[in-house]
């Protein structure tokens, strides 16, 4: 067995160049491979970080409806609801519209109490329910612009016309590496307010309502009742889960999120063409050496277990070069997306799809010269001049 | 004839092997008149094959001078020496060296490519050089078609097309059995009396060495004085 | 300088099918990915733009950006229709549509999966001012009935929205009368229906946007300027055609760099497995080169000879790739707008400069993966290739 190891070793640099720029080839990508599976995970993030005990409830028109603020009142009497907060979606613009990051105006105390996962300290969530004008941020948000505490931070309204000022009360860690930190929440009663002054009939809307279950498995059971409570009535609404609500937004971007998914599948075929392409050439090479083999008494199967053994040993190097690439490339990539992606990892599935590929474009490269040269002539293949 | 057509003045070639210099030619002289059929003989090593290229105007030397018709072809630049080879060369190799992806019809014409003929006039010239070599009959193969002695009637075709002033060969009937050589020596021959062709061949075949008028012998690099010069025939 | 015939380079490739297949295969799938992602950006912005018309003017809500973010009362709506320069139909009424576009998340055919819809309340002066308008099937809504119309992609996409079929929203049954065409346009992935009526539907008392064709092209600065200044009105008029670009802008620019750094990227493997190729191609063929460099040919004739062996395969893979994203014109594709949050319709659509944009890309695969080995080619003496042959 060690004896096959140190040929296959030794056939694999033989060739040098070769065997570089197969690898090379293959390390590009199988990490493309691992960082657009990583795109698609992050896609679904939202989802991800669902919790199991909130639901959401919005207008059954569409999301773009508000509904009355009246009905938190009789939202708190249903059966199953634990706790009620509401939030708007701003829509502001920081600066510029390359600055985007989701911005909610929300009811503070009930909000962050079905949050928990935004850890605040005391202080912070104190001072942030007392400032009216205050606004809390996310810390990988408070890190992409430079934002300390007590600063105060302009945004140019779109639904919402006019420039709003924020103070900077609190900046959350999440509580695992799946919460969201590029958000920035601040008083709805603020917005309310305004609204009210200026635009008096669109005052004392909501967003969306986000409601608190004590049992996950009652969530079907509660969201009927809550839809049941405002059937043919002037907002109806349409209550899910959580993560059925995320899952909604990522269905908008289908189309794209399953080309996305198609042309990593397309690149392994690439890389897999390329090898089969170096392996056949490598075999049709080594015939006359095949032959020689043959003829000393190594059955044909001797003879496959080095191609497939080469090709196996090319790949794996590969696959674990691309998995340790992937990373940094993740790393840059967030970077660079900042607050497009709120949550961008490398997955242990990925990492392990991108080794599974290797081994498989390892193997089917060398598949089909295995299979002829394990069947050739040796007379043939020592006459053959390579 | 006024002269030698190549006049050749202590030839040196080296080759440098990372740090070392390796000698392979040592200051050779020698004369080839126009129309002689010489073979250059020797051991494995000698330098014959290095003379010839240098001859060809395939390489160059490290020092010394080869004289061709007045040229001193050492001092040519490479793309001079190219220029110079395609008018006044045909080379014969021991494998042929035909292209396989050309017909023999094509092989023949390549040459041709280097000058300012038409494409008519290219194709009558390559079919004359196949009927001077007895396979106008097989110009449209492939030489995976031709057998290993029509091979190298092609390869003669080809060093005929553009009527060089000399032709060189390397070890020509080294592939080829004993009466499949015989042929192509005879064609050399004809080459060498009815069109006056120049020949330098590097053999190791003493039948070949037979045919040739003048022997050359080379030893270590250096010409071996031979009493053994076969007299003009 | 002469070269070497274009007959040898070409059979070459021939005579070594696998290998040349292989690598033409892969360089394929990466300029198909290429040249579907560019055709895909193009039939985004190309069905925006075709929305708009040369001599419309839309009026928004300052800063809205989309029509779904903006809202104009009935009273502004007024002082808009009563400007100089709007342009009036045959009967004398200003072409002037005052318009409530709203988004109703309905579910769609086969997946049943829910995707928002843009529902436009428009009339048969809105009808008007899109001359690309034509109703394929039924007729136009009755104004002031729950009458509805559907644009062809809503039609055939969404359950309930065919000619005949009922959908259910806002708290009435609204029968589809017609189905129109809107010429491959953002219109149609919209049902329309009458203005008054959507707006009580949904109980708004505002329209999104105002709709006028200009009398005279080149007055558009006056009346803009007219709006923009009128402090009872605080809104801002835009040609419609620019603001249809402006609505494409972020998803084609989104998927255009997504999809470019993906081929770029990918093209580093087809480059790869083409510099694998034409090197194996070169040290198989090192007898010939010395033979070719002794006959007189130079050593830019054999650089040359091997580029374009490279190129031609690479031209192969790139009509192969681009043969395959032809094809995907027959596809239809619908995305929801990131800026509009609503479903559109689109084509890939494939026009010269994508072609030549995709050849371009695929010839210059081929060079960088063939130039090496073609350079290393031509450097060799002739005596080693003779010796190495």
């Amino acid at each position: 067995m060690p004896f096959l190891l140190k040929l296959l070793l030794k056939n694999a640099f033989r060739h040098r160049l070769r065997t570089l720029l197969t690898l090379l080839g293959l390390v590009v990508a199988l990490s493309a491979f691992g960082l657009l599976r990583t795109i698609v995970d992050a896609w679904y993030a939202g989802v991800e970080a669902s919790s199991s005990t909130r639901l959401v409830s919005r207008s059954a028109i569409s999301l773009t409806f508000p509904l009355p603020l009246s009905y938190a009142q009789r939202l708190k009497a249903v059966e199953g609801v634990s706790r009620v907060s509401w939030a708007n979606w701003f829509g502001g613009i920081y600066i510029t519209e390359r600055n985007f990051f989701p911005q909610f105006a929300v009811e503070p105390a009930s909000y962050l109490a079905l949050y928990p996962e935004y850890r605040l300290s005391d202080e912070q969530r104190l001072a942030f329910i007392r400032d009216r004008q205050g606004a809390i941020v996310g810390r990988k948000l408070a890190d992409k612009f430079g934002w300390k505490l007590g600063d105060q931070i302009p945004l140019r309204g779109t639904i919402y016309p006019g420039t709003w000022t924020f103070t900077l009360r609190g900046i959350w860690d999440g509580a695992e590496a799946k919460t969201d930190e590029s958000q920035m929440l601040f008083h709805w009663g603020l917005i309310n307010e305004s609204l009210r002054k200026r635009f008096g009939n669109r005052a004392d809307f909501v967003g969306v309502y986000v409601l608190g279950i004590d049992e996950p498995q009652q969530a079907p059971l509660v969201s009927q009742r809550v839809d049941a409570q405002f059937k043919n009535s002037l907002a109806e609404t349409l209550t899910e889960t959580e993560s059925a609500f995320q899952l909604s937004f990522v269905s908008m971007s289908e189309a794209i999120l399953v080309a996305v998914q198609a042309v990593s599948y397309i690149i392994v075929l690439i890389i897999m063409a390329v090898m089969a392409n170096t392996m056949s050439m490598t075999a049709r090479e080594r015939l006359a050496e095949y032959a020689t083999l043959k003829a000393l008494g190594f059955g044909p199967g001797f003879v496959v277990q080095l191609l497939l053994g080469e090709s196996l040993t090319i790949a794996l190097a590969g696959g674990l070069l691309a998995v340790a690439l992937t990373l940094p490339m993740a790393g840059a990539f967030a970077q660079a997306a900042g607050t497009l992606f709120p949550v961008f990892q490398v997955s242990a599935l990925t990492m392990s799809l991108q080794l599974g590929a290797a081994l498989i474009v390892g193997a089917v490269a060398a598949a089909w010269p295995a299979w002829k040269m394990s069947r050739i002539d040796i007379v043939q293949g020592l006459r053959h001049v390579a | 004839m006024s002269g030698p057509l190549i006049c050749i003045e202590s030839l040196s070639k080296a080759y440098r092997r990372g740090q070392q210099e390796i000698p392979v030619l040592l200051d050779v002289s020698l004369e080839v008149q126009a129309g002689e059929f010489v073979a250059l003989m020797g051991p494995s090593g000698s330098g014959k094959s290095t003379l010839l290229n240098l001859i060809a105007g395939i390489d160059q030397p490290s020092s010394g001078r080869i004289i061709f018709d007045g040229v001193d072809i050492a001092t040519l630049s490479e793309g001079a020496l190219a220029d110079w080879r395609a008018t006044h060369v045909g080379f014969i190799f021991q494998f042929y060296n035909l292209m396989p992806v050309l017909t023999a019809l094509e092989n023949v014409e390549l040459p041709l490519l280097l000058t300012g003929l038409s494409a008519r006039q290219r194709r009558s010239h390559a079919e004359a050089a196949l009927a001077m070599v007895r396979l106008d009959d097989r110009m449209d193969h492939f030489p995976n078609e031709l057998s290993g002695g029509q091979q190298q009637r092609v390869a003669i075709a080809r060093a005929l097309v553009s009527d060089p002033s000399l032709i060189v060969a390397d070890e020509p009937t080294g592939d080829l059995d004993r009466v499949t050589g015989q042929e192509v020596l005879d064609l050399l021959d004809q080459l060498n009396r009815s069109l006056g062709k120049t020949i330098v061949m590097v053999t190791h075949d003493p039948k070949a060495a037979a045919r040739a008028r003048r022997l050359i012998h080379l030893e270590k690099g250096v010409l071996v004085p031979d009493g053994a010069e076969a007299a003009a025939r | 300088m002469k070269a070497i015939p274009l007959s040898y380079i070409a059979r070459n490739l021939w005579v070594r099918r696998v290998t040349t297949l292989l690598t033409a295969g892969g360089m394929a799938l990466v300029v198909y990915v290429f040249a579907t992602v560019l055709m895909m950006s193009e039939g985004i912005r190309s069905t925006l733009v075709a929305t708009g018309q040369a001599d419309n003017v839309i009026v928004l809500r300052k800063g809205a950006g989309a029509e779904i973010n903006s809202g104009i009362s009935r009273g502004q709506a007024a002082i808009v229709e009563s400007l100089a320069g709007i342009a009036t139909d045959a009967t004398g009424r200003p072409l002037l549509s005052k318009e409530p576009v709203v988004l109703n998340n309905l579910p769609k055919r086969g997946s049943g999966k829910p995707s928002n819809v843009t529902v436009r309340g428009s009339s048969e002066l809105g009808l008007q001012l899109r001359p690309t308008l034509r109703l394929i099937e039924g007729r136009m809504f009755r104004a002031g009935s729950s009458e509805i119309i559907t644009g062809r992609a809503v039609a055939q996409g969404f359950q309930g929205a065919g000619l005949g079929e009922t959908l259910r929203f806002a708290g009435r049954d609204w029968t589809v009368v017609g189905v129109f065409d809107a010429g491959g346009s953002a219109f149609d992935s919209e049902i329309w229906g009458d203005s008054e009526q959507m707006l009580q539907a949904f109980r708004r008392d505002a329209f999104s946007s105002v709709v006028f064709r200009l009398q005279d092209q080149a007055q558009f600065e006056v009346i803009q300027a007219a709006i923009e200044a009128d402090p009872r009105l605080q809104l801002e008029a835009k040609p419609e055609i620019r603001f249809y670009a402006e609505q494409s802008e972020a998803l084609a620019t989104f998927i255009s760099i997504l999809g470019t750094s993906l081929s770029v990227v990918f093209s580093i493997g087809a480059i790869v497995g083409a510099m694998i190729t034409m090197f194996a191609a070169v040290a198989s063929r090192i007898g010939e080169i010395g033979t070719l460099r002794a006959l007189g040919f130079r050593r830019g004739a054999v650089l040359l000879a091997f580029l374009g062996e490279a190129l031609l395969l690479a031209l192969v893979g790139g009509l192969m790739g681009l043969g395959a994203a032809a094809l995907m014109q027959t596809v239809n594709i619908s995305t929801t707008n990131f800026q509009t949050f609503s479903e559109l319709a689109f084509q890939f659509k494939l026009t010269p400069a994508i072609v030549w944009k995709t050849l371009l890309f695929a010839l210059f695969m081929g060079f960088l993966g063939g130039f090496i080995p073609a350079w290393r080619a031509a450097r060799l003496t002739i005596v080693d290739c003779l010796r190495a042959a």
